[in-house]
């Protein structure tokens, strides 16, 4: 009798579900609190990223009315590391989706989390320990080089000459531009030069400007974000050369997608590292209370090349970025 | 320190030490001829000194409020925040004024105003709430950053693109083939020098800064003065923001990143004293200059792994000082 009941709740639930009428079991159980800690919005990727958590928080509630979420933005570490001490004292959080502003000061702290047995969400940035958390969301920063130089090896003749603009010196920057060498390695393309901008439309506009002055000829940039390329862009237009090179940007804000949609002759392609990663852990996260779908392990989002064919998948007007 | 002293002193021949930066400059200039055929093209010329406009019209600015004793951290933040709102505000007036000159003035106009009354706050939170110069505008400093970020939603304001193309020769374009920006500040710095060596807002300042005790004695409006140099320091801060905009058009959370120190250090590397009481104009400008051609030489010529730019940077100012103070002594 015991079993029979148990089995036609189930059917229930499971034809309610399938026929989109109403959120899955699970989702009907107890209250449940999501703690997110992000960094605040200090320049336009994070400002794109703030967004889309915001928005799908926003999406996330409305759809399972038993998921509720704590959002804090840390401008700093330290302030980071407060944020999440604090949903564990006062929130009492289920769960922590957290983008490390550093992977050093803010590994102690996330494990004390995953000791106190809660779940773990670890996004873009790995902590320096391996194993605390329960799942990890990151893009691709390899790919992200990797799809730009094949782009430029395919489009370029050996002995093509190109200039680079790097960011801020760090490991995520040294393994893009690894893999883009390793992508254009033997293809004859010639890097004159890779000086920092820094992710900075004003030191990409000058750092810009001199490769102008210095190299009398340069069939492409790489600019590897897009708010270098537009920096790099204003600079090209002050000297006149915009029919000699080509620019690619990087990450896909929406003004640049724009841009390869209208087919821009300067602008050919750009290259996703998208903000609205935040977005998938979010979701991911939010199925792990609301079904039971295994959702343990690392989800790497790759990345691919925006084009005026398939730019309009890649455009949010709404968003910031 | 009284009028007829100075006015002797400035008079006299410029003394080694005062020599020591401009030394510098001419020996990076001709270390740039040196390494890159194209340093001294003018098209490179017109691109250092354009891009030396905005944290030298701040700099001169800066040049009173520290030679009258004082500190303003809150410039870079003061920069972006003015930039954001004046295009916000140009983008409002647009359906209303269509794009022409009155737009463009409206929109210096007001840039213009909101430099005036940041100014004025950091001023009177200084003169009149009595708090020390560091503490105020580095508070003010991360107001204006994050009112900046917030009218931004976290991601850039851009100027209307039609209005932007309207504005945009106010940075690219100038008289007899010499930028605006270029001109501008150029006239910026004559004034500064005057002001700072032929009138009596100059002398006070320096008067202020040397000993204020003394200068109030001598029934000199202190705060008054005080007051002033945060008004004409956030005016220049708006004169600066007016080339800056045209020039990419947008404003974001990352506008105006470290302009205060660098616009403190071109101060400082001018030979003007960081506790005040002795102010030089043209030392400032010449620092300003000093900084923007360490940058152009490092991108020009591939001298060191990039990494290592910050270092150079930080040998450099610290060496053009280095001179000044030690010919000083000699």
């Amino acid at each position: 009798m015991e079993r029979r009941t148990f089995l036609a709740t189930t059917a229930l639930a499971a034809a309610a579900a399938a026929a989109g009428l109403s959120v899955p079991a699970a989702a009907q159980g107890k209250k449940v609190t999501i703690g997110v800690s992000i960094p605040s919005a200090t320049h336009g990727f994070m400002g794109g990223l703030n967004w889309h958590a915001q928005e799908t928080i926003k999406r996330l509630k409305a759809t399972y009315p038993n998921l509720d979420f704590v959002l804090a933005t840390a401008g700093a570490v330290g302030k980071q590391v407060n944020d999440i001490e604090d949903m564990m004292a006062t929130r009492n959080i289920d769960a922590l989706v957290v983008l490390p502003f550093e992977s050093e000061p803010l590994t102690s702290p996330v494990k004390a989390v995953k000791d106190a047995g809660k779940w773990v969400t670890v996004v873009d940035r790995g902590l320096s320990q391996a194993g605390i958390e329960d799942l990890y969301v990151a893009g691709d920063n390899t790919a992200f080089g990797r799809v730009a130089g094949e782009y430029f090896r395919a489009n370029l003749k050996s002995g093509a000459k190109i200039v680079v603009l790097r960011g801020i010196p760090t490991t995520l920057d040294n393994e893009r531009v690894d893999a883009f060498r390793k992508a254009i390695d033997g293809s004859g393309i010639e890097i004159l030069d890779a000086q920092h901008g820094n992710w900075n439309r004003d030191k990409a506009f000058s750092v810009m400007q001199d490769y102008l002055s210095k190299h009398k000829k340069i069939d492409a940039v790489w600019a590897a974000d897009d708010d270098m390329a537009i920096g790099v862009l204003e600079a090209i237009a002050q000297s006149g050369r915009q029919k000699e090179m080509w620019v690619v940007g990087g990450a896909g804000m929406k003004e640049i997608v724009k841009r390869i949609m209208d087919k821009d002759p300067q602008l050919p392609v750009d290259v996703t590292y998208p903000p609205a990663l935040i977005s998938t852990a979010l979701e991911i996260t939010a199925l792990r209370f609301v079904s039971d779908t295994p959702v343990y392990g690392r989800f790497i989002i790759g990345s691919t090349l925006i084009t005026p064919d398939n730019a309009k998948q890649f455009y949010f007007p709404d968003s910031p970025f | 320190m009284s009028d007829a002293a100075l006015r002797t002193a400035s008079f006299r021949l410029p003394g080694l030490s005062a020599l020591g930066p401009l030394l510098a400059l001419i020996l990076l200039v001709v270390l740039g001829a040196f390494l890159n055929d194209n340093f001294l093209s003018a098209g490179n010329v017109t691109n250092v000194l354009a891009r030396s406009a905005f944290i030298g019209m701040i700099a001169v600015g800066m040049t009173f409020v520290i030679t009258s004793g004082g500190l303003d951290l809150s410039v870079g933040s003061m920069a972006a925040f003015i930039a954001g709102v004046m295009i916000l505000a140009m983008n409002a007036l647009l359906p209303a004024m269509g794009v022409g000159v009155p737009l463009i003035l409206a929109g210096m106009a007001i840039a213009l105003a909101i430099g005036l009354l940041a100014g004025l706050t950091n001023g009177l939170l200084v003169t009149q709430a009595r708090i020390e110069p560091f503490i105020v505008t580095l508070g003010t400093m991360g107001i204006f950053r994050s009112l900046v970020t917030w009218l931004a939603d976290g991601g850039t304001i851009s100027l209307d693109f039609a209005v932007r193309q309207f504005y945009r020769p106010v940075y690219y374009s100038g008289l007899f083939g010499v930028a605006w920006p270029i001109l501008v500040f150029a006239l910026v710095a004559v004034a500064g020098q005057i002001a700072m060596r032929h009138t009596r807002f100059g002398r006070y300042c320096e008067a202020i800064g040397s000993n204020d005790r003394v200068a109030r004695y001598s029934a000199v409006s202190v705060d008054r003065v005080r007051l002033m140099t945060y008004v004409l320091l956030g005016l220049l801060v708006g004169l600066a923001t007016i080339m800056y905009v045209p020039r990419l058009g947008s404003a974001s959370g990352s506008t105006g990143m470290l302009w205060e120190l660098e616009a403190i250090a071109a101060v400082i590397i001018g030979g003007t004293a960081l506790k005040g009481g002795y102010g030089r104009v043209w030392g400032t400008v010449v620092g300003v200059l000093i900084l923007s051609l360490i940058d152009n030489i490092l991108n020009l010529a591939d001298l060191v792994s990039p990494y290592l730019n910050g270092a150079i940077q930080g040998v450099i100012i610290v060496l053009a000082v280095v001179l000044q103070r030690g010919k000083s002594s000699a």
